[in-house]
């Protein structure tokens, strides 16, 4: 039986990194179906913030955009943003942020600025939002992103928000804690070495093999020891997802399969 | 001394060719109809900064109103790119668009640095980025207390800002609840600023519930009534943002020529925003906010 799309199993791998008691960073997207569906299943004490500047957020419909009107309605609290900044995510409150982007690298960098040279860029992207602070600032991030060569390179045409940078001690000695812990395609999931902080291929989904990681990816990705299979979603999280979350199939239109 | 007057005289007053202008409202209170008057009344060589230039900057730039944008974020939220902006910065069309480009935390700094009269505010983001190699007013500084590096941004003083809300009095007494994004730090940064409100209201309204006051009088030049000012973006409490018309936006910004036909349309084609509104239709009434009020509070003593 495989009654589901790959978005909702990465919507529920992605769940499965929050834990009861959490404060999230909240992006549009899969990370908010993610953090919505943590909340109804295994995380009802989840602090949802969005940088907009609703905190404690309870949506009664699935929010098109992080400044919903629904995000403010019963929340908790709604500040400014420069609280959100400085109060919430610079005095290390924010325990996960979700980030995605054009490119992600083999240390954890992600570009939303630019494809090709920022001064004569092939393609315009919106660039950081609040991305740079949110990789930068919060405890740990974890990232969603499609897997091809094209959006995992070996190196970001630029870097808007620090992962590893070139990996070892870097991002520590400049002062950075935190980082980047998981990284969620639509064919597997990544952690980072130890180490030499590398994105290393920790659980391919079901009906996925090495071999087209290999053949998806910018370099030639390492594959951990103990490599395993990404769980399904459950028939309890399918349901939530399409009948509560998103039930006009607005962020996750993709055909079961 | 009354300082309410129309969009157009308050535009023709305080928005000057070449001004650094500002319109915030992180999603929620964009003050589309200010930007409409602004490019009624053909304003050239403006600097726009907003931390999301939003579907308002993208017809301000197609409007050809704009020399330089400052931001951090310039997308169709949850939609997909602002076409305008991406003509100008990857085409060159309609003309070269000049860039400073920061991140929301960087811009909302600037402007509480600007707001503070500081010259700059430090900050521990940024190690690592490719922001602060391309942006040259990205600098460090040695902390006189520890050993700390931090980056910095420079304070951002607007020649005018305009923000929208719900509520004010004549005297520019304005109050906002519900997502309150930069207003507060953008208007007191401002030399000059405009408010455009929902409703304007007698000031025992405004001294009933003072800590809902964001934006004092003392730094307002002009109060405009401009119901439904904000959309396509909304007002909490009294309309919702139009969803459909920001996912339209992509195939009428796309094209050149589907652009430009909105803008006569919808923007040289009207004189103001009362004929905007009834224009909608009956998309207003759709959008409609339904009622949810708080519990009330006790300011006596």
């Amino acid at each position: 039986m495989t009654d589901y799309t790959t978005s909702e199993l990465m919507v529920s791998r992605a769940a499965k990194e929050l834990k009861n008691g959490d404060v999230v960073f909240v992006g549009i997207g899969v990370p908010s179906l993610a953090v919505n569906l943590a909340h109804r299943m295994h995380a009802p004490g989840l602090c949802m913030i969005y940088e907009s500047g609703a905190v404690g957020c309870v949506p009664k419909r699935l929010p098109i955009s992080i400044g919903d009107p629904c995000l403010v309605t019963g929340s908790l609290a709604v500040v400014p943003m420069l609280d959100v900044f400085n109060l919430y995510l610079q005095r290390g409150l924010i325990d996960v942020g979700f980030l995605g982007g054009a490119q992600v690298d083999r240390f954890g960098n992600i570009n939303s600025t630019v494809i090709g040279d920022y001064g004569k860029p092939k393609v315009r992207l919106p660039g950081s939002g609040g991305a740079c602070e949110i990789a930068a600032l919060a405890k740990k991030v974890v990232i969603t992103i499609a897997n091809s060569k094209r959006t995992l390179p070996e190196r970001v045409d630029f870097v808007t928000s620090p992962g590893y940078l070139r990996g070892g001690r870097e991002r520590e000695s400049l002062g950075l804690k935190g980082g980047p812990e998981l990284v969620i395609t639509d064919m597997g999931v990544y952690r980072f070495d130890r180490d030499s902080r590398e994105m290393v291929l920790a659980s391919l989904h079901p009906g996925f093999t090495v071999q087209t990681i290999k053949e998806n990816t910018g370099w030639d990705v390492k594959v951990a020891e103990n490599l395993t299979t990404t769980p399904p979603p459950t028939a309890d999280e399918t349901r939530i997802i399409r009948e509560e979350l998103d039930p006009q199939g607005v962020f996750l239109r993709s055909k079961a399969g | 001394m009354t300082k309410l007057m129309t969009m157009k005289d308050a535009v023709a007053r305080f928005v000057r060719d070449a001004d650094l202008v500002v319109m915030e409202g992180f999603t929620h209170l964009i003050p589309f109809a200010a930007g409409h008057e602004i490019i009624r009344q053909r304003r050239r060589d403006l600097t726009l900064a907003r931390l999301t230039p939003d579907l308002i900057y993208d017809q301000l730039i197609a409007a050809g109103c704009v020399r330089k944008m400052i931001f951090s974020w310039a997308g169709n939220p949850g939609v997909g790119p602002l076409h305008a902006f991406r003509r100008a910065v990857e085409q060159g069309r309609p003309h070269p668009l000049e860039i400073e480009e920061y991140t929301h935390f960087g811009m909302v700094l600037r402007f509480m640095a600007g707001a503070s009269d500081l010259p700059f505010l430090p900050t521990r983001n940024y190690p690592g980025t490719d922001l602060t190699r391309v942006n040259p007013a990205f600098k460090k500084v040695r902390s006189p207390y520890s050993d700390e590096e931090l980056w910095c941004v420079p304070a951002l003083r607007p020649d005018v800002t305009i923000v929208h809300a719900q509520r004010a009095d004549t005297d520019g007494n304005t109050q906002i609840w519900g997502l309150y994004g930069v207003q507060k730090e953008a208007a007191f940064a401002s030399r000059r600023v405009i408010v455009s409100v929902e409703e304007v209201v007698e000031p025992s309204v405004i001294r009933s519930d003072p800590n809902r006051t964001l934006i004092p009088g003392v730094i307002v030049s002009a109060v405009v009534h401009e119901p439904f000012g904000a959309h396509p973006s909304f007002v909490q409490g009294a309309y919702d943002r139009d969803n459909d018309f920001y996912v339209k936006w992509d195939a009428i910004s796309r094209d050149e020529a589907t652009f430009k036909t909105y803008l006569d349309d919808w923007v040289y084609g009207l004189d103001d925003r009362a004929a905007y509104t009834g224009k909608m239709g009956a998309r207003r009434g759709e959008l409609q906010a339904d009622r949810q009020m708080c519990a009330p509070v006790n300011y006596g003593f």
